[in-house]
């Protein structure tokens, strides 16, 4: 198997909801790849992403439940691993 | 391999020859044209002579490619069925093996569709 | 002392777990009667696990929150004639198939769940399908209020329902769906949860709902982007099953294999239909199908299954064709249903000089070679006046009903594949290898196919002709043809002036 690490990857609406998201993955996940695209925004990195609760809370200024990124979600790759704190996807 | 199923499987072959009020189903590819995006299918009775399918049923629908009034018709490779084989002309589609949903391909040497693209 | 509070893994096991029981007075295996003879075996429900830990509450909140804002949209849409500002008029003919296609697929998916919220032994996989029942009822709803605001102002939507029972090309996805909803609900699931909605979910939402952002078309967005936010949780569960099956017992991996093998191939075929619709029928295409392709199933789909590598799984048969098909498959199915545009209730078009360098670029091996004169030929036709429709019916794939229009790719690009068997006396034909494994594998299931071409010329469809059959379509007069032609286009021109330059097809 090679040394390669798949691509995990969340596709999020583009809207005011999303970008607090989108900044925290940005700011806990060296090497994210952000992509813009009409209506939509693609982070992508190898092997794993998070999605920290902690991080959006201090960006948005109020209390923050993981499952809200329901709302703005429109697609994902790799293993979900979701709780109270974060939600993460992985590969291998 | 039979059908996993759990209180037994219907048994319907919705195509069966007798449902076609005395046709049957006879696909016809022209190679080398792509112009006919699939093989056309047609209706047919069995009794029909291979050369009426010609005649009368290639003419009217393989005409819309403007090769079709230049086919060499004694030059014309048939193949049924995945084989090669010469119809003749004067037998019944049925007499000549053309069964029901079989397909006839013919390739016409020379004539290799718009400016030779095979379309 | 504050209380503990319980994590989101414990909570959702206190909450969800123990709701169900073994019955006592009466067997278990008649309470759920179909769970077992598909030969799954399932030793352990309780070690199922929900990715997204949802409870009820959590899930109707969720939900009207996304209903009241797509709605809101979906208003405003209306109230402001938002379909003025579509890029141009015969981008909807993409929306016609996409709706005429798609939407009753989501109401038989809606039928598969309820289904399997019923019957599905382990508690948990019944209240993730059962809140999937209610999720897909919702897409057909939000799709259909959307018909009806493009139904007011365009052609081809007035009788989706009944067309998807009758329509040759609807024959396509009515028999995917219909394979999925009677096969049993471990292969239900399967085929929709896993080989639809996570291997190939993005070759359908790509084109669709970003091609609708890239064409003005914000009401097809809205419903697209909600809808979206749902499948998250229905790619999860895909998964999540797959995952959970090849766990429980060994002897399951060569049943899941054999689906994921037949799943993959039907699904991946039914996309054909959405591959012409990217590269074609959108003004504006976000990308091609072919680089799509290579990000989302070549890329995306090689991840997933060397992730699934380690139980043994290995990638979908036949994939090589599909990633070689790539080049070719948009081209192929446009092709026919431009020259049967007499026959659909869509619009078709050539495309235009602008659409074709572009698919020059995208496509350098073959566009120009195979697929460019062709269209070439019928534009010079119609500026003539010499074209006219093809009048006779294509051969159908005996399993995925579409006209036989692919070729031997990997071998000669221009030679169409023929494949065919033998059962109980009677031939079958079939596009490829893929369809033909699977009416080899049950035979029966596919001898009862009910394939258009044959049932015109059993006389079932209102007649002979194409006119006739159009009429039993319910196709009315102004459905369907060349876009130039059309309804849609004049009073896309008197909208906008009619000096506006067109910018599709025949008209350059």
């Amino acid at each position: 198997m090679s040394g390669k690490k798949n691509t995990a990857f969340l596709i999020f609406q583009d809207n005011e909801d999303a970008r607090p998201i989108i900044e925290a993955v940005e700011q806990d996940n060296p090497g994210v790849n952000i992509q813009y695209q009409p209506g939509m925004v693609r982070l992508e990195r190898a092997g794993s992403l998070i999605v920290k609760r902690e991080t959006v809370e201090e960006l948005i200024g109020r209390e923050w439940d993981v499952q809200e990124m329901h709302l703005v979600l429109i697609s994902l790759a790799g293993n979900v691993d979701e709780d109270d704190d974060k939600f993460e996807l992985s590969w291998g | 391999m039979a059908i996993i199923a759990k209180d037994g499987y219907v048994d319907i072959v919705r195509d069966k020859v007798e449902n076609f009020h005395g046709n049957q189903v006879v696909y016809v590819s022209w190679d080398d044209h792509l112009l006919f995006c699939a093989a056309q299918a047609f209706p047919l009775p069995p009794q029909m002579p291979f050369q009426a399918l010609v005649s009368d049923v290639m003419s009217s629908v393989f005409n819309w490619h403007d090769d079709f009034e230049k086919v060499n018709w004694s030059q014309v490779l048939w193949n049924l069925d995945g084989e090669a084989f010469e119809p003749d002309m004067a037998k019944s589609l049925a007499e000549n093996g053309v069964a029901h949903k079989s397909l006839i391909r013919f390739k016409t040497p020379g004539l290799t569709g718009i400016n030779g693209t095979r379309i | 002392m504050a209380a503990k509070k319980l994590n989101l893994r414990k909570r959702y096991e206190l909450l969800t777990r123990g709701m169900g029981w073994d019955t006592t007075y009466q067997k278990m295996d008649d309470v759920f009667p179909y769970d077992s003879f598909e030969g799954i075996k399932i030793t352990d429900w309780d070690k199922w696990e929900d990715p997204f830990r949802l409870t009820m509450d959590a899930y109707w909140k969720f939900q009207a929150e996304k209903e009241k804002k797509l709605y809101a949209i979906i208003d405003s849409f209306a109230q402001n004639n938002g379909q003025t500002n579509l890029v141009d008029a015969s981008y909807l003919s993409a929306i016609k198939l996409f709706i005429t296609g798609v939407t009753p697929l989501e109401y038989g998916a809606h039928q598969g769940f309820a289904f399997l919220g019923r019957h599905f032994r382990g508690e948990g996989a019944r209240v993730a399908c059962q809140m999937q029942a209610i999720d897909e009822l919702r897409h057909a709803q939000t799709q259909i209020h959307t018909i009806s605001h493009y139904n007011k102002h365009f052609t081809g939507l007035h009788d989706p329902f009944y067309q998807f029972d009758r329509v040759w090309y609807l024959s396509v996805p009515k028999s995917f769906i219909e394979d999925a909803q009677s096969s049993g609900p471990f292969e239900f699931i399967t085929s929709i949860s896993f080989a639809f909605e996570y291997v190939l979910t993005n070759m359908l939402f790509v084109p669709f709902m970003s091609g609708a952002a890239y064409n003005g078309d914000m009401a097809t967005t809205t419903f697209g982007f909600s809808a979206q936010s749902d499948e998250s949780r229905h790619m999860t569960l895909g998964l999540e099953i797959i995952k959970f099956m090849l766990e429980q017992h060994e002897d399951n991996l060569p049943i899941i294999q054999r689906w994921i093998d037949k799943h993959f191939w039907r699904a991946y075929r039914l996309l054909a239909l959405v591959s012409a619709m990217q590269d074609y029928m959108l003004t504006n295409s976000p990308m091609s199908w072919k680089e799509a392709w290579e990000i989302y199933f070549v890329e995306n789909g090689g991840a997933l299954f060397e992730d699934l590598g380690r139980y043994g799984l290995k990638m979908p048969k036949h994939h090589e064709l599909a990633t070689a098909e790539a080049d070719h498959l948009s081209h192929q199915v446009w092709s026919v249903f431009c020259a049967l545009g007499s026959a659909t209730g869509f619009h078709t078009f050539e495309p235009s000089d602008e659409k074709m360098d572009w698919l020059s670029e995208k496509y350098p091996d073959t566009f120009d070679k195979y697929y460019r004169p062709r269209f070439e030929h019928w534009k010079k036709q119609k500026k003539e006046g010499t074209f006219k429709y093809m009048e006779s019916l294509p051969q159908l794939c005996q399993v995925c009903q579409i006209p036989m229009v692919f070729t031997e790719v990997q071998t000669d690009p221009m030679q169409l594949s023929f494949r065919s068997t033998e059962f109980k006396g009677d031939k079958y034909n079939f596009c490829s290898d893929g369809c033909k494994d699977i009416f080899e594998h049950e035979p029966e299931k596919y001898t009862q196919a009910w394939l258009p071409v044959h049932q015109i010329f059993q006389g079932n469809c209102g007649g002979a002709t194409i006119p006739e059959v159009r009429e039993w379509y319910k196709f009315a007069p102004e459905d369907g043809s060349d876009y130039f032609d059309s309804q849609d286009y004049r009073r896309w021109q008197e909208w906008h002036g009619k000096d506006e330059p067109a910018k599709t097809g025949s008209n350059d």
